[in-house]
């Protein structure tokens, strides 16, 4: 499969004012992030909060500017088109939110909601021809046809997220950033939003980014999964080998803090705690950022920067130790 | 053992403009000393208004009638004067954001110290030295220090852990949790979790975990009791409702899961949607969901029957469960 998506050295940062008459406080959320999404993949993205994912989401779709690095979408630079020309490219890239009521306006109703990206993006589309589409992706999102006249309040929480779904499905996009897309959704939709989206990917071909902060449901639905930490990768690999033989400390942390829904398995398990909380990314710890929590530290660690370096096919991990551990999980 | 708690045919209404509506109907259950008793519904299932009710802190429409005995004292319809004797020292309750349950404008020993000044009649000085010897024994760092921050000062970790030290200070017989790690990251759930498994042992409360995840459950509770509609649609042991589950709403929440440790193809999610408590189905609420359903169904309502050792469920089906047995 050929890459449809390329990100290079990437890294944005932010400023914060810390008070009326204090210097303003750089913080860098996102540092020197590279990665390659394949045509037709899942691409899963998890990480605790404040670690960078939804900054990553929206860097991808210059709903952010990166201060560095490159977009590269389907051989273009996105990060040096203008502003119109970047417009027109968002019928490829579309984005779901986690909070399907906020992210819709309550004062249109769902079939003006869902045309909205089609009167921007193709604006020659006469109106019985919209309407038609807005019938037809309904009808994909498990809407029922006759709802498009309704406004969003009159819908439970599942149900608005799939019309956040069919408002991204509408303009025929490649690929889709789904920002915590379950999150905010009780077990039983969560599964059904799950499939619909494993269905829609098959039927329209779509590559979907999926960044949650919910490691089942990654593994779930991702083939190949980046972990980030404080604005870096941690590791990239497939949920395969990611799972059965993680590489790096804070990927083996995650996956045993993960409660399993088996109760004699649950008993049975050694959690790797960790201690502690995420730094902050305004002071960040030096070297490995992970030090401060990793119980595998040594004095390198403090002092260099580990790089992302290959660790077999297709996977890549930045911890200066990641030859010698031996991570694997006993009951994986 | 004697029941720490016992809730008999508790039912909870709210009055709404026009109309009234039934949040919790008939809800039955006892509590023992030191076990974790996990709550599990989604949405609408009435699992937190039941334990509102309990608390005395329903909305102003909100009416509960039942007992609520802890001990021999009925907690329901108690005049809140005489409630806020047992609240904060024999059950406390903590929720899933704490920023909303702490006072921002004290500081954190303040707002310990004022529990035990209430309830144990400490004096100030002992008050804080207690109050401070609890945060730490909840794990928070640098615990003196801690003290004297305000809520905004601490992340969200931590101010959770402020909220369960308040809850612990007098030693409560019961802690209610509801959702209390579902704002939180996993790395730490996992020690919340770990906290709440050390704390039924250490100090023998009796824990009410409410939550709608499974994997949670999994890994804390002993028995568990699933809500649907507001009513108790299964109770018992956490082995017993994961590994052969009577309900098939129980067994629609276990394959609604997935799992970290395999990739399944898809998942066998419970169809539609969770019910409008003011237009509940007629005959078991959960029937247009149902894959297993039938005539009798439609019409009338399973009651929560025993079904051997210490188990129940409201469910007319006798069959076993499984999907293939189904078209």
């Amino acid at each position: 499969m050929s890459d449809i998506l390329t990100i290079e050295n990437l890294t944005k940062r932010f400023s914060i004012a810390a008070g009326l008459f204090s210097p303003r406080i750089h913080l860098t959320a996102l540092e020197d992030i590279s990665f390659s999404v394949k045509k037709g993949e899942t691409l899963g993205i998890v990480g605790e909060s404040g670690c960078g994912k939804s900054t990553l989401g929206r860097c991808i779709l210059q709903l952010l500017n990166p201060d560095e690095g490159r977009v590269v979408w389907m051989g273009e630079d996105l990060t040096k088109l203008p502003g119109e020309a970047m417009r027109r490219r968002r019928q490829d890239l579309q984005i779901i939110f986690q909070d399907p009521l906020a992210s819709l306006n309550p004062r249109l109703t769902v079939g003006e909601i869902i045309a909205d990206p089609l009167r921007t993006l193709r604006p020659e589309l006469k109106a019985a021809e919209r309407r038609a589409r807005v019938i037809k992706i309904m009808e994909a999102v498990g809407l029922l046809p006759e709802m498009i006249n309704r406004y969003p309040h009159e819908f439970s929480g599942g149900q608005a997220q799939r019309i956040g779904i069919a408002r991204a499905l509408i303009t025929e996009p490649k690929l889709i950033v789904c920002d915590e897309p379950v999150s905010a959704l009780d077990v039983s939709i969560q599964a059904q939003i799950l499939n619909l989206l494993a269905d829609l990917k098959e039927q329209f071909g779509l590559t979907l980014i999926f960044i949650s902060h919910n490691l089942s449901v990654v593994r779930h639905v991702s083939d190949r999964i980046l972990v980030l930490y404080l604005g870096r990768i941690a590791e990239i690999a497939s949920g395969d080998d990611l799972y059965r033989d993680p590489r790096h400390p804070y990927t083996r942390a995650l996956l045993t803090a993960v409660p399993i829904a088996d109760p004699k398995r649950a008993r049975q398990r050694n959690i790797d705690a960790l201690v502690g909380e995420i730094p902050s990314p305004i002071n960040p710890p030096s070297g490995c950022t992970f030090r401060t929590r990793c119980r595998f530290a040594i004095g390198l660690c403090a002092k260099e920067r580990p790089l992302l370096e290959e660790a077999g096919t297709g996977r890549r991990v930045a911890c200066h130790r990641w030859k010698e551990l031996e991570l694997a999980l006993a009951d994986a | 053992m004697e029941d720490v708690l016992r809730v008999e045919n508790l039912d909870v209404t709210f009055e709404l403009h026009q109309s009234e509506v039934r949040a919790v109907s008939d809800l039955n259950f006892g509590l023992k000393a030191g076990e974790t008793l996990a709550v599990v519904g989604e949405s609408g299932s009435g699992k937190s208004q039941a334990f509102l009710a309990i608390m005395g802190l329903l909305a102003k429409n909100g009416r509960a009638t039942g007992r609520a005995m802890l001990g021999d004292v009925n907690l329901l319809g108690m005049p809140h004067r005489q409630l806020d004797e047992y609240r904060g020292r024999d059950i406390a309750m903590i929720f899933q954001d704490p920023m909303t349950s702490l006072n921002p404008s004290l500081k954190v020993r303040t707002q310990l110290a004022e529990v035990l000044v209430r309830h144990q009649h400490f004096d100030q000085q002992k008050a804080v030295r207690a109050a401070i010897e609890m945060l730490e024994r909840v794990g928070i760092p640098e615990p003196a220090r801690r003290a004297n921050a305000y809520p905004h000062e601490l992340s969200g970790g931590m101010r959770q852990r402020v909220m369960i030290a308040m809850a612990l200070l007098c030693r409560p017989k019961i802690l209610i949790a509801d959702e209390p790690t579902t704002a939180l990251d996993v790395t730490v759930q996992a020690q919340m979790l770990d906290l709440f498994r050390n704390l039924t042992t250490e100090f023998g409360t009796a824990l009410v975990l409410i939550t709608h995840d499974l994997g949670v459950v999994a890994g804390v509770a002993d028995r568990m009791m699933v809500m649907y509609g507001g009513r108790s649609v299964e109770k018992g042991t956490t082995d017993d409702l994961f590994y052969d589950p009577r309900h098939p709403y129980t067994l629609g929440l276990l394959h609604s899961t997935p799992h970290v440790e395999k990739r399944a193809q898809r998942l066998d999610p419970i169809q539609g949607l969770p019910p409008s408590l003011e237009h509940l189905p007629s005959g078991c609420a959960f029937h247009p969901r149902c894959a297993f359903r039938f005539e009798q169904c439609f019409s009338e309502r399973p009651p929560l029957a025993e079904i051997g050792d210490r188990r129940a469920k409201a469910c007319w089906y006798e069959g076993p469960l499984k999907y293939e047995d189904v078209a």
